[in-house]
């Protein structure tokens, strides 16, 4: 792998608080290494504007390898940058070229205000969790753990959609800002293993009416969020989740 | 005296014995006490849920957005259990046994066998809340070996474990939010704990968003706030990782056990260069199958795979023959380092080695072959085959050098280096998990926990889980049945004021300074005096320097550190320093820890006690004890020793060769 450096200009997202309006401020960045990753690159950025008594630009981020969802970037129009199934913390300087501009907003959507700069309030995700996403057991209450046999490709399935990191790229790539993906992703891993059939039903109402009161829009179907889902969570769970709600409607009348 | 409350009769009774005669607390005095968890990873969520479901009144703080980032997210490997699902003679007393010699004798023996007692429960909680382990054909849970244990008790979810026990345990505390019982915290900060006529009853917490101080006042008060490998700046932790709620835990009286014991990962992708934010760890279960080398001349610049078979060193397999690749992290560590220091290292930074799947990927294609009945095989043929064993495997793990290195490994040998990844020193706790401040408790990784100065793969999910699932519910009845006539305490109170007050001028301070240096270049150069000076191998003379270094770094960073911003908004460099600030401190007890540990033993290696060989040479005579430290001042500590006694496992000398 042959390195090299580069000098960029990038466009980053500044706005105080969820209260003030935000505009965007242009940098240019020197030197920067292709082996950099791409939060790295912006650590850089950030020691500069210390040095020169200048805000440093506030983003979310913590395990820096792709798996705690806490990084959030929506870079040149795309959320997490421009690779496949991958986080912005994964993203490196490679994927870029000397003489580049990047512009770096945040999520955007009505259910995910912005905290600072590039940081946004994701805890409507956690509210729809709250409101059915788990199985209702008990510390101790548990039989043997192979006292119920799993299919092996159900507990695959099931073990693929719970791969979702809660990032919430999917919303902030769809223009509904839809949560389908997200909340498909968890009533699919429940609906897929038995321990979940007990609360099918009542999960699956109660997590898609949680989704509409946050203010996510609704899903028409155009898939913008599987394609930057950096886990692959699949559409196919938006319609296991429909048949789910259907069938649970249905009971419910 | 430290008295560790070992309840008394045989080791594999106590905790039965503990559990039917501990103290209870009715149902509606439950409701009456408050309970304050302080981390919300696998211990904290764990202890959170756990006790909620109990009805008693939980509030949870953690410096994420949410209780499903903590750090335990990251872990890959797996977690052990004593189930013997595989035959093949695995017991309670098994797990027991590997984990106390695993951790080279410095665990205590009746904590770690109530750790292996509970593990079967931590597997079946898991499964019932609907974590999707792996799978075998006929439905039932399939295990591997890990970290070169004999036998196969390790559960996985794939290469994330610790995202599928950590979601299970978030839902299992979403579910008690949701019913009122929990009440969570999110984007909020431990700062300091209140302590009133002797018993913790409170924190003292920061809101990350407002940057406002907020008083929570609690009966008992958890830690959980996971260990502290970021004091050598670059590590395998989440960069938020911080030693601040033990810390000033430690400042309030609790003790710190073992401080110096840290555990270094062998296989961790190197570093490249000076903007390195953190390390990222490759599976210990890629030793399996991989075979480790650096080439036999010095300052080799050949592409490895141009280097023939027989200019190549397999250090681990020519050292330590009976284990090979697969001895335990520390060894492993040791070894590599060794090579690179003696000037065999690979890569840009000689600071690194190889990690060679050529070999592996032969084997399996040949066996596949075989499988598929192909006769004669070409060298190609065999090589895709092998590439997809290869790849079902490890695939995410390859994956993830790819994204970092940009080098494809099925190729060209990955290039790893050890790094900092877990820290079995922590706060001190008795068999109640209680601290020496009454009412305080520590769990996770964040007490000095059952690893004794090495931990085994996939142990510290266990006990993570173990703690807050299974223990803490018992151990903390036992205490809070004595507090059921305390009424709340008011916030007004003069300790919470106090306690307020110190931590806001200690904020006022930092913020006052506007120096000319930043938080991170402090924070770097605190890592490197820990690195170089404390970290895989110690000794005297470096160990007083680094005393005498980062007493001047703390100087430095109390009269030149630079921190942009306001006190009321969020300010994550001042979060920052808040914590390196801490980081720092802790720094020179670890150093002293090291200094006055003259043995070495698991993860901790004094040069000074090595054999003619170069291996750890251990000194049970003198040093078969934990070494609490109990603060006096700045920069001055008392040392208060905890003699363990082993009454089952006799000790001996650990041995791979
Ligand atoms: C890359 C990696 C891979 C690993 N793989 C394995 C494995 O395969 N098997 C295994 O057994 N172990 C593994 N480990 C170790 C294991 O993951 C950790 O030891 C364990 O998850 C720690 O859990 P915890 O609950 O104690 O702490 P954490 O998960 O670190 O949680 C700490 C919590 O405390 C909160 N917190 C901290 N400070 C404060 C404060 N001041 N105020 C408020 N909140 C605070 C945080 O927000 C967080 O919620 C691995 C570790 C790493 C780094
Ligand atoms: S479904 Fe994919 S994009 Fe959406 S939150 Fe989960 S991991 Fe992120
Ligand atoms: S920082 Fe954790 S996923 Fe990016």
């Amino acid at each position: 792998m042959q390195h090299y450096t580069m000098n960029l200009t990038l466009k980053v997202w500044r706005q105080k608080n969820s209260k003030s309006k935000g505009h965007f401020e242009s940098y240019q960045v020197k030197n920067i290494s292709s082996e950099m990753s791409f939060l790295e690159m912006i650590d850089v950025l950030n020691e500069e504007l210390i040095a020169e008594g200048k805000d440093p630009i506030a983003f979310d981020h913590d395990c820096r390898e792709g798996i705690c969802g806490m990084c959030s970037m929506y870079i040149n129009g795309r959320p997490h940058g421009p690779w496949e199934q991958n986080t912005t913390c994964q993203l490196h300087m490679r994927a870029y070229k000397d003489g580049d501009t990047i512009v770096i907003e945040p999520w955007r959507a009505n259910a995910f205000p912005v905290i600072k700069d590039l940081m946004v309030d994701r805890s409507a995700f956690d509210r729809i969790i709250q409101a059915g996403g788990y199985i209702s057991v008990n510390t101790g209450n548990a039989v043997d753990a192979n006292a119920i046999p799993i299919e092996k490709q159900k507990a695959d399935d099931a073990f693929m959609a719970a791969a979702c990191i809660g990032c919430g790229a999917c919303v902030a790539a769809c223009k509904n800002s839809s949560a389908m993906l997200f909340t498909s992703a968890k009533v699919s891993q429940l609906s897929l293993l038995p321990q979940g059939d007990p609360e099918r039903k009542t999960r699956v109402l109660n997590m898609v009416a949680q989704m509409d009161k946050e203010g996510f829009g609704a899903c028409t179907n155009t898939g913008a969020c599987e394609a930057v889902c950096p886990k692959g969570i699949s559409l196919s769970n938006i319609a296991r989740m429909n048949a789910e709600y259907f069938s649970a409607s249905l009971v419910a009348q | 005296m430290l008295n560790a409350k070992i309840p008394a009769g045989p080791l594999n009774e106590k905790w039965s014995t503990y559990k039917s005669t501990c103290r209870l607390v009715n149902p509606a005095n439950k409701r009456k006490l408050e309970i304050i968890v302080v981390g919300t990873g696998l211990a904290g969520a764990s202890a959170a849920a756990s006790l909620g479901e109990l009805g008693y009144k939980v509030k949870a703080f953690c410096f994420q957005d949410s209780p499903r980032r903590a750090h335990s997210i990251a872990a890959q490997g797996g977690i052990n259990a004593a189930k013997n699902y595989q035959n093949d003679g695995d017991s309670v007393y098994r797990l027991f046994y590997d984990t106390i010699k695993g951790g080279d004798y410095r665990a205590r023996e009746a904590n770690v066998h109530r750790l292996a007692e509970v593990s079967g429960a931590i597997i079946d909680q898991c499964v019932a809340q609907g974590v999707p382990f792996a799978r075998e054909y006929g439905g039932l849970l399939s295990n591997r070996s890990f970290g070169g244990t004999q036998v196969q008790r390790t559960f996985y979810a794939a290469g994330q474990t610790g995202q599928q026990l950590l979601l299970g345990a978030y839902s299992a505390i979403e579910r008690q939010i949701a019913l009122g019982n929990v009440e969570m915290f999110n984007r909020h900060e431990m700062l300091d704990v209140v302590v009133i006529e002797g018993k913790a009853r409170g924190i003292i917490v920061r809101d990350l968003v407002s940057g406002e101080l907020e008083r929570h006042f609690g009966h008992a008060v958890l830690l959980c706030s996971g260990g502290y490998g970021n004091v050598f700046y670059l590590s395998t932790n989440a960069m938020g990782s911080n030693v601040t709620a033990a810390w000033k835990a430690h400042k309030k009286g609790a003790y710190f056990g073992n401080p110096c014991f840290t555990q270094i990962h062998p296989t961790c992708i190197p570093v490249s260069g000076d903007h390195q934010s953190k390390l990222t760890l490759m599976s210990e279960s890629l030793r399996n199958d991989g075979r480790i080398w650096v080439p036999k001349k010095q300052a080799d610049d050949r592409k490895p795979t141009d280097i023939p078979e027989d200019e190549r060193d397999y250090f681990l397999e020519r050292r330590y023959p009976a284990f090979g690749n697969l001895v335990p992290r520390d060894v492993a560590s040791r070894a590599a380092k060794e090579r690179c220091d003696a000037g065999f290292g690979v890569g840009t930074s000689k600071q690194a080695v190889y990690l060679d799947y050529a070999d592996a990927i032969q084997r399996y294609g040949k066996i596949e072959a075989n499988k598929q009945g192909l006769s004669n095989p070409s060298d190609d043929v065999i090589i895709k085959l092998g590439n997809e064993v290869i790849k079902e495997k490890y695939g995410n793990l390859f994956d993830m050098y790819e994204k970092i290195t940009g080098e494809n490994p099925y190729e060209t040998p990955m290039r790893i280096y050890p790094a900092v990844h877990y820290t079995m020193g922590g706060l001190w706790v008795d068999y109640e998990l209680m601290t020496t401040v009454p009412g305080l408790y520590a769990l996770g990784e964040a007490n000095f926990s059952d690893h004794g100065a090495n931990r085994l793969g996939a142990s510290a999910l266990m006990q993570g889980l173990a703690d807050g699932y299974f223990v803490i519910p018992y151990t903390i009845g036992n205490y809070l049945a004595d507090e059921i006539h305390t009424k709340p305490i008011p916030t007004d109170h003069p300790a919470f004021v106090a306690a307020e007050k110190e931590v806001a001028d200690r904020i006022n301070r930092l913020m006052s300074i506007q120096g000319s240096k930043t938080v991170e270049s402090f924070h770097k150069r605190l890592g490197k005096i820990m690195w170089d000076k404390c970290g895989m191998a110690r000794n005297e003379e470096g160990l007083k320097q680094a005393i005498e270094e980062i007493r001047q770094l703390k100087a430095e960073f109390w009269s030149d550190v630079k921190i942009p911003g306001g006190i009321n908004e969020m300010n994550p460099e001042l979060d920052k320093a808040n914590r390196v600030a801490d980081f720092i401190e802790l720094g020179e007890l670890m150093c002293l820890d090291a200094l006055s540990r003259n043995e070495s033993c698991g993860g901790h290696f004094r040069e000074e006690s090595q054999t003619p060989e170069g291996e750890a040479l251990r000194n049970d005579a003198d040093y078969m004890y934990v070494a609490n430290w109990e603060m006096k001042g700045e920069h001055e500590w008392q040392l208060h020793k905890e003699i363990l006694d082993y009454e089952v496992v006799k000790p001996s000398q650990r041995s791979y060769k």
